[in-house]
């Protein structure tokens, strides 16, 4: 699988999906593609994240540390990218990603992403009214929320 | 600064017997030079003017020696003395026997000339090995403050180029003189026995020049020092620039610096611009009147002879001599100059290396007797005070003794690092005294003070040589062996060396002081530098250096061997599952997805920079494989699908973008031309030069990294059949130089590491580097080489000031150094300042228990690690505020 593949799997990618084939190809290109053996972990909880990972093949495990033991939130497979909030901030992950079989992925260094959003302002854009969309999904899935818990509540 | 000895009493001191021995010789010459001058005029009104010879027959004595006595003396002196009444010639052989004559005084002279000027020569070297060595060893006995204080470049160039033309003069300061006097009077001398008027007159020109050039001179020598001190500080700054590069770029202060340098610059301009119109003025002036003379000589000689007072054979010869006056005078004007001009270099440059409070001198290496450890320092009344005046320790009293741990704590800045920095040495002390059992610890030898107290402060300089050589530093105090002065030419070494009076000291001697160490000699050394290293945590440093080092196989076959074998045993266990494809190995029958495309064919490493991997396609026998494997299109073709994923990913991004450097395989500023080439490539007019440029693109692609899918099965086949093709008709001029893989041999040309895996990490692996080296540890500790690995890596060059270490690793460096040495006390003050606070915990209780019966007095960052320590002193506001022992254990164990 080349380089080309990789722009299709990127493009799948909400995030990226509006942004040129020349970008992509070059995100993809100052990436770095990783084969991860069954049961290797991508990274742990509570690390301090560089990068996100772009699954090519094979399917991954989301597990949250619990006081009762991991437990496995979802299993994300092919074109699912993880990791990705690192790219944006200095922030620790938040679930340990595992490989349930031999995973195939895209490691997208956050130096490599903030070198090419410095110099193509219009990349920056085009993340941004992702990270807006997003943002308006996630307060509209709290108003949800909270009215079905309200909703809990009264009944 | 206390007063040096002038430039004349120290030439006279130290070169009196050659200069007189030269200047014998000198004056030697003096009366052949005389004949020389008068043979001519012998030879024209003699033989040739038939002068003497108007008989047929007559002859005339050869080698008469004669001399007509002056007129003025009384009577019964004067006449004529008759030495030796001579062979008596005819015309021809005597005509013969002059011109000879005259051939052999010329000979005779050259050869005293030449003799002269060898011996000058030596002389001068003598005396300038003399002077810089002098300068080194002040330098080296320099106080603190002003080895803080001088610019290093400064020193340098005033050592190197500035005491030079010392040299030269050395050999001229007294002969020359002498000499161009001496034929200047002889010609003077000559002129006026020819002719009193004609000697008065060129006599009073030369009046004229002696008088007048020096005087115009005067300005040129004040210009001279002027332009010596701006250059000095030219290389100040030049320094400055190098070892502040990093910060000025940081700072962005790049063209204040330029200004700085420009005006500088123009400064040096003016000088030496005026120095060049007032010296070709004064030398315009000088030829002048030197042409001035024969003018005379031409105008009144001619009249004299014409009027038959004066012969011509004789005007011929005043003409002759006067050629030869104006050269001396001139030469003697141009070394008074030369004269003033170093006078001026060697007083100003002494002045610098005379400052107040020097050490004493070192001298020669003292016996080589180990004196015992001292059983005490005692602090006295200890007043100390830094550069600026402002006192860092006040009224310190206490006593040290070995066998004790102490821990030196306290505020920052309260005293503690003066207490530390005092036992270095470093800064004079304002009161009070210092004592190392009952001598004073300043007053005493460096190698001395070295052996008793080593010190490991914050800023360690390292030479820029191995880290072996840095770390056994401190142990070269003096020489150990005389083995080496059995070589060959060392007696002719020794006696210029004794000539030069430079003390008896011999570097290819072995230095080390291996009684330190605990061993008798080398061989015990390893083991000894292993336990220092992993005291301070730097072993492992050391291991990986190893690892990337190269091996001499021819010097260490043993190592070699080993390694050969750990090869084996590495791939063996890279064949277990899960490790698999974790390295992709070198395979004569394979294409490596991991390496390029250009190392593919190489296939093997050289130390020759022509054949590296990116210097290949130069190469005409690496595209005449290609060639002959038909790759030539493949490689356009490639070149041209790179050249195109290139434009379209970079052309956006601006030229000093980092990408082009970590991913382009094209330069920014190259992006354009290959935009053309991809147009001629799509009309169909691609040129010769674009085929080859095209061609070279594809050499660094790496299949695994760049994964730009250019790589067919076809074009690999063809690329391992170019590999054997490179191989096997490798020209004559190359063989040899290429070492290429091969699984049952060492490759001297690789690293350790890459003769072990024999292959590369595979890119897609994750955490492959990890995971390979850990691998490679357990293999190499297996076969117990990893001491050996250690060894190679010690060859490790440090880099200048250290700097191809972090600064974790020069501190940890310069904590083994003082700790390889197992003073009696040590000192560590601030060593470990950028350490994390588990590892420093870790290494301060490693050095303790190494060094259980020893002194060690630590300056510590935390006070929370004072407990591992017998005895605890507190500073505060510089003076020693508590000093308490550890309750329980410690003393006593």
């Amino acid at each position: 699988m080349s380089i080309h593949a990789e722009v299709e799997a990127l493009r799948k990618v909400p995030l990226f999906a509006s942004i040129d084939t020349a970008k992509l190809k070059l995100l993809a290109f100052t990436s770095e593609r990783l084969r991860f053996p069954e049961g290797a972990v991508l990274f742990r909880e509570g690390e301090r994240g560089d990068s996100a990972y772009l699954l090519l093949s094979g399917q991954v495990e989301v597990t949250l540390q619990t006081p009762q033991g991991p437990f496995v939130l979802a299993t994300i497979g092919q074109h699912n990218i993880v990791g990705e909030m690192a790219l944006l901030g200095d922030m620790p992950r938040s679930a340990t990603i595992t490989a349930r079989e031999p995973v195939e992925a895209l490691r997208i260094g956050k130096e490599q992403f903030f070198q090419l959003l410095r110099d193509l302002p219009q990349m920056t854009l085009e993340i941004m009214r992702e990270l807006a969309l997003r943002l308006s999904n996630a307060n509209r899935e709290l108003a949800a929320a909270h009215a079905s818990r309200a909703g809990k509540e009264t009944s | 600064m206390s007063s040096h000895q002038s430039l004349y009493s120290y030439i006279w001191q130290h070169s009196r017997r050659d200069q007189i021995v030269i200047l014998l010789i000198a004056l030697l010459a003096q009366p052949f030079y005389f004949l020389t001058l008068t043979l001519p005029k012998h030879i024209i009104n003699g033989p040739i003017q038939g002068g003497g010879f108007e008989e047929q027959g007559a002859t005339q004595a050869f080698l008469q020696m004669s001399f007509a006595l002056p007129g003025f003396l009384p009577p019964g002196l004067a006449g004529t003395w008759h030495l030796f009444n001579g062979i008596p010639l005819e015309r021809l052989p005597y005509l013969l026997a002059l011109s000879l004559t005259f051939l052999a005084l010329v000979g005779f002279n050259g050869f005293l000339k030449f003799l002269v000027n060898t011996m000058k020569g030596r002389l001068g070297e003598r005396l300038l090995r003399r002077l810089r060595f002098e300068l080194v060893d002040r330098i080296l006995r320099f106080p603190p403050a002003h080895l803080r204080r001088v610019k290093q470049a400064e020193v340098a160039s005033m050592v190197k180029d500035e005491v030079e033309p010392l040299g030269g003069f050395t050999g001229d300061a007294i002969v020359w003189p002498v000499f161009l006097a001496g034929q200047a009077i002889t010609a003077m001398t000559f002129i006026l026995v020819q002719n009193v008027w004609l000697g008065l007159v060129s006599g009073a020109i030369v009046a004229v020049q002696a008088i007048v050039i020096p005087y115009l001179r005067r300005p040129i020598l004040r210009l001279g020092k002027l332009r010596q001190l701006q250059a000095r500080e030219l290389a100040g700054r030049v320094g400055e620039l190098v070892d502040g590069g990093a910060d000025i770029r940081s700072q962005g202060t790049g063209n204040w610096e330029r200004a700085e340098i420009i005006s500088r610059l123009g400064r040096i301009f003016d000088i030496r611009f005026e120095l060049y119109q007032r010296k070709y003025f004064v030398k315009s002036l000088n030829n002048f009147i030197a042409q001035l003379t024969p003018f005379i000589f031409y105008a009144a000689g001619g009249y004299f002879v014409i009027m038959g007072q004066l012969d011509v054979g004789q005007l011929v010869a005043v003409i002759i001599a006067y050629k030869d006056l104006p050269g001396p005078i001139k030469e003697l004007i141009d070394w008074d100059l030369q004269r003033q001009d170093v006078e001026i270099k060697y007083n100003q440059v002494m002045e610098q290396f005379h400052p107040e409070g020097m050490r004493p001198p070192g001298g020669p290496a003292p016996e080589a007797s180990t004196p015992g450890d001292v059983d005490r320092i005692e602090f006295k009344n200890v007043k100390l005070a830094d550069d600026a005046g402002f006192v860092l320790l006040d009224d310190v009293d206490t006593r040290l003794v070995p066998h004790q741990s102490v821990a030196i704590t306290g505020p920052t800045g309260g005293g503690k690092e003066a207490f530390g920095m005092a036992l270095s040495r470093q800064f004079a002390l304002r009161e009070g005294v210092i004592r190392a059992g009952d001598a004073d610890f300043f007053g005493m030898d460096d190698a001395m003070a070295g052996r008793q107290v080593a010190y490991a402060g914050a800023e360690a300089f390292f030479f820029p040589v191995d880290i072996r050589a840095n770390l056994l530093y401190g142990l070269r105090t003096q020489p150990r062996s005389v083995d080496a002065a059995g070589a060959p030419d060392s007696r002719r070494l020794l006696r210029e060396l004794q000539r030069s009076g430079n003390p008896p000291l011999d570097a290819r001697q072995d230095w080390t002081d291996y009684s330190a160490l605990g061993t008798a000699d080398a061989a015990g050394i390893l083991d000894r530098i292993i336990e220092v290293l992993s005291i301070v945590g730097l072993e492992n440093d050391v291991y990986q250096f190893g690892l990337q080092s190269r091996l001499d196989p021819a010097a260490n076959s043993d190592v070699a061997g080993r390694i050969v074998e750990a090869r084996i045993a590495l791939h063996e266990r890279l064949a277990q599952p899960g490790l698999e494809g974790l390295v992709e190995r070198f395979d004569p029958d394979t294409y490596n997805r991991n390496a390029s495309i250009a190392e593919n064919i190489l296939f093997g490493t050289s130390l020759d920079p022509a054949l590296q991997p990116a210097s290949l396609p130069m190469l005409p026998h690496f595209r005449r494989a290609m060639a002959e494997e038909g790759l030539e299109k493949h490689l356009v073709a490639m070149g041209l699908s790179i050249a195109e994923t290139m434009v379209e990913m970079f052309s956006t991004l601006p030229p000093d973008h980092p990408f082009f450097e970590e991913y382009g395989f094209i330069p920014a500023a190259s992006l354009p031309q290959f935009q053309q080439v991809i147009r001629r490539a799509r009309a169909g007019t691609l040129t010769y030069a674009d085929r080859a440029a095209l061609a070279g693109l594809p050499m660094p692609y790496v299949d695994a990294r760049h994964r730009l899918g250019i790589l067919t099965p076809e074009i690999t086949e063809r690329l391992i059949a170019a590999r054997r093709t490179f191989a096997e008709t490798l020209p004559r001029e190359l063989q040899g130089r290429i070492s290429f893989y091969n699984e049952e041999a060492y490759n001297p040309a690789a690293s350790i590491l890459d003769n072990i895996l024999l292959g590369r990490i595979s890119h897609g692996a994750a955490q492959g580097s990890e995971r390979v080296g850990t691998l490679v540890r357990e293999t190499l500790d297996r076969l117990d080489v990893r001491d050996l690995i250690i060894d190679a890596g010690l060859g490790f060059n440090c880099g200048a000031g250290g700097k191809r270490l972090s600064t974790v690793q020069r501190q940890k460096l310069s904590l083994a150094r003082a700790l390889i040495k197992d003073p009696a006390f040590l000192v560590v003050n601030g060593a470990l300042a950028n350490l994390d606070d588990a590892q420093k915990a870790r290494i301060v209780e490693r050095v303790l228990a190494h060094r259980r019966s020893r002194a060690t007095l630590w300056v510590l960052t935390r006070d929370d690690l004072a407990d591992r320590f017998e005895r605890t002193l507190l500073f505060e506001n510089g003076r020693l505020k508590a000093d308490s022992l550890a309750t329980g254990a410690g003393i006593l164990s």
